[in-house]
C-alpha cells in the first residue's frame, strides 16, 4: 500500500490517518474533508486520479494541520517515529512537512524497523530535511524543481533560500547541477527534476528528458509539482519500475496541463481533472510502442 | 547469507546529529542578546546562547542559535519586542546569505517573479495575485490560501503571516513584484 504524508493549511486539523478518497475537489480522510488547492491535498488528489485509471484504491494518508509554525509537523513526525516500524507500506511519499533534521532521522530509523523496506519518495519540506541530514541516498526518488535542485547541488546550503549565488538556478545548468548534487551525495537514487524540460537522472547521469507538450504557464501554477509527485507515487505503487514511472508521470503531468488549457491564473484542480484522460493516452501510446 | 540471517537484528545506520537546520542571530550588544534570549524562551523557542563562530567577525561576543527554518517567525517575534538582530546566518556555513537574484517572467497579461524556490504571479492590469507556487515549507499552502485572489496591494504579505524561510523567500518575491508593478 502507498502511504502519503504531509500537512494541510489549517492549524486545528489533528493528526489524521486513514484511507483517502476524492469527491470533486475535496479530499476525504476519516470524517474530515480538505479542499484540494495545492500542497499535499493536490498530491493526494493526483495519486487518487492516477489510481482510478490503474484500478488502485485505498491509498493511505497521514495528515496534520500546520501553517508553518512547525508544531503540527513535529507532532506528526513523533507519531510516525513511534508507529511506522509496525506498518507494512510498499511505498511512502513524504511531502510538505516542516524541515527538521532530528525528527527526519527518527522517522528514517522507524522505517528501518519495517519488515521490508518500502520505496521512499520525497518532495518539498521533507526532501529538504533529507538533504540536510545527509541521508539523501536513502531515498529512491526526489522530485525537485530547478531552485530546489540548486539547493541539492549546494553542499553548504541549509535551505533553497540560502543557495549560493554562483550556483545559478538556470534551466540550462540542470545537467551540471545534477552532477554536483550526486558528487556531494545529495541525490536520491533517482532524481526527477521538473522544469521547462523534465529530467530523469541517477548517479551515472541523465537517463531521459521530457519536454512536450510545453505549456509555459505551468511554471506559475501552484501545485503542478505536487501533482507530478502524486502521479509518480501511484505509478510506482502499481509496480511500474521507478525510472519508468517517473518518465510516464512527467509526460502525464504535462499532457494533463495541456488539456487544461492553462494560463498563469489556472488553479491546479483544473489540471488534476485531466489526469485520467492524459494517463490513458500515455499508457496507450506506450502499449502501442512496445507491441 | 546464512539461512538464520533474518533472525539477526537489523543494523541501524549511525546518523550523526546535524546542525544544518540551525541558524545564528548576531547582535550588536550583549544586552540585546540577553533580552532576545528571554523573549524567545518565553515564546517557547528552542534556542541557546553561545560564542560566535570564527567566521563572524562583527557583533558582540555572544550569539543565539535558533531553528533556521523558522527564521521569519523568530524575526517577527523579536521585532515585536523591539529587538533587531544585526545579522542572521546558518550555523553550518555562517558566510551564506539569502539569495538576492530574482527571475522575472512576463506572460503578457501576467507577471511572475521568482525568488529562490518561490514564485508569485500577478495579473498586471488588476494587480490581483493569481498564483503562488514553489516552496516546501508548510506555510506555503497557507500563504497561497490567504493571498491568491486578493490584490497585491491589500493581501496580507508573507512577512506578516509567513513563518519559514520559504515564507521569507515569498516576501522577497512580493517586494520585487511591488517594485516591478510600480515601474
Amino acid at each position: 500500500m502507498l502511504a502519503i504524508i504531509g500537512t494541510v493549511p489549517d492549524q486545528k486539523f489533528p493528526i489524521t490517518a486513514g484511507e483517502i478518497s476524492l469527491k470533486n475537489d475535496i479530499i476525504c480522510i476519516q470524517d474530515k474533508q480538505v479542499h484540494v488547492n495545492r500542497g499535499t491535498p493536490a498530491l493526494l488528489a493526483a495519486a487518487v486520479k492516477t489510481g482510478e485509471v490503474l484500478g488502485q484504491s485505498g491509498f493511505f494518508g497521514y495528515l496534520v494541520g500546520d501553517i508553518g509554525l512547525g508544531e503540527g509537523s513535529r507532532r506528526l513526525y513523533k507519531y510516525l517515529a513511534e508507529n511506522f516500524g509496525r506498518s507494512d507500506f510498499s511505498s511512502i511519499a513524504f511531502h510538505y512537512l516542516q524541515p527538521d533534521v532530528d525528527w527526519h532521522n527518527r522517522v528514517l530509523f522507524a522505517i528501518e524497523e519495517m519488515a521490508e523496506r518500502p520505496i521512499l519518495i520525497a518532495d518539498a519540506g521533507f526532501m529538504y530535511a533529507a538533504k540536510m541530514s545527509g541521508q539523501a541516498a536513502s531515498y529512491d526518488l526526489f522530485t525537485p524543481d530547478v531552485g530546489e535542485l540548486a539547493f541539492l547541488a549546494d553542499e553548504e546550503a541549509p535551505h533553497p533560500f540560502y543557495t549560493r549565488g554562483f550556483i545559478l538556478q538556470d534551466e540550462k545548468r540542470v545537467p551540471d547541477l545534477i552532477k554536483r548534487a550526486y558528487k556531494h551525495n545529495n541525490g536520491s537514487r533517482f532524481l526527477l527534476v521538473k522544469g521547462e524540460k523534465d529530467y530523469l537522472a541517477d548517479k551515472d547521469g541523465i537517463k531521459a528528458t521530457v519536454d512536450s507538450p510545453a505549456c509555459e504557464a505551468m511554471e506559475a501554477i501552484g501545485g503542478t509539482g505536487d501533482t507530478l509527485t502524486g502521479i509518480a507515487a501511484a505509478l510506482i505503487e502499481s509496480k511500474m519500475e521507478i525510472s519508468n514511472a517517473a518518465i510516464v508521470a512527467a509526460k502525464v503531468n504535462r499532457l494533463a496541463g495541456y488539456y487544461a488549457r492553462p494560463t498563469p491564473a489556472t488553479q491546479v484542480i483544473e489540471i488534476i481533472e485531466q489526469i485520467p484522460r492524459a494517463l490513458k493516452e500515455i499508457l496507450l501510446e506506450k502499449a502501442v510502442l512496445t507491441k | 547469507m546464512s539461512f538464520l540471517g533474518f533472525l539477526k537484528p537489523k543494523k541501524r545506520k549511525k546518523i550523526v546529529k546535524s546542525d544544518q537546520d540551525r541558524g545564528i542571530l548576531v547582535f550588536e550588544h550583549t544586552s540585546e542578546v540577553i533580552r532576545a534570549e528571554s523573549v524567545l524562551k518565553e515564546s517557547g523557542w528552542e534556542i541557546r546562547v553561545m560564542g560566535p563562530p570564527p567566521e563572524i567577525q562583527t557583533g558582540c561576543d555572544l550569539v543565539i542559535e535558533f531553528p533556521l527554518i523558522e527564521e521569519l517567525n523568530i524575526l517577527r517575534t523579536l521585532q515585536n519586542a523591539g529587538i533587531v538582530p544585526k545579522d542572521t546566518v546558518p550555523v553550518s556555513s555562517p558566510l551564506l546569505h539569502p539569495v538576492n537574484l530574482f527571475q522575472i517572467k512576463d506572460f503578457g497579461r501576467y507577471l511572475m517573479v521568482r525568488a529562490a524556490n518561490m514564485k508569485l504571479t500577478v495579473e498586471k492590469e488588476t494587480l490581483n495575485i493569481v498564483n503562488v507556487s514553489g516552496g516546501g515549507c508548510p506555510d506555503v499552502p497557507y500563504l497561497a490560501q490567504e493571498m491568491v485572489g486578493k490584490s497585491l496591494l491589500s493581501a496580507p504579505n508573507p512577512r506578516q503571516i509567513g513563518h519559514t524561510l520559504c515564507g521569507y523567500a515569498l516576501q522577497l518575491a512580493y517586494e520585487e513584484m511591488l517594485k516591478q508593478c510600480s515601474q
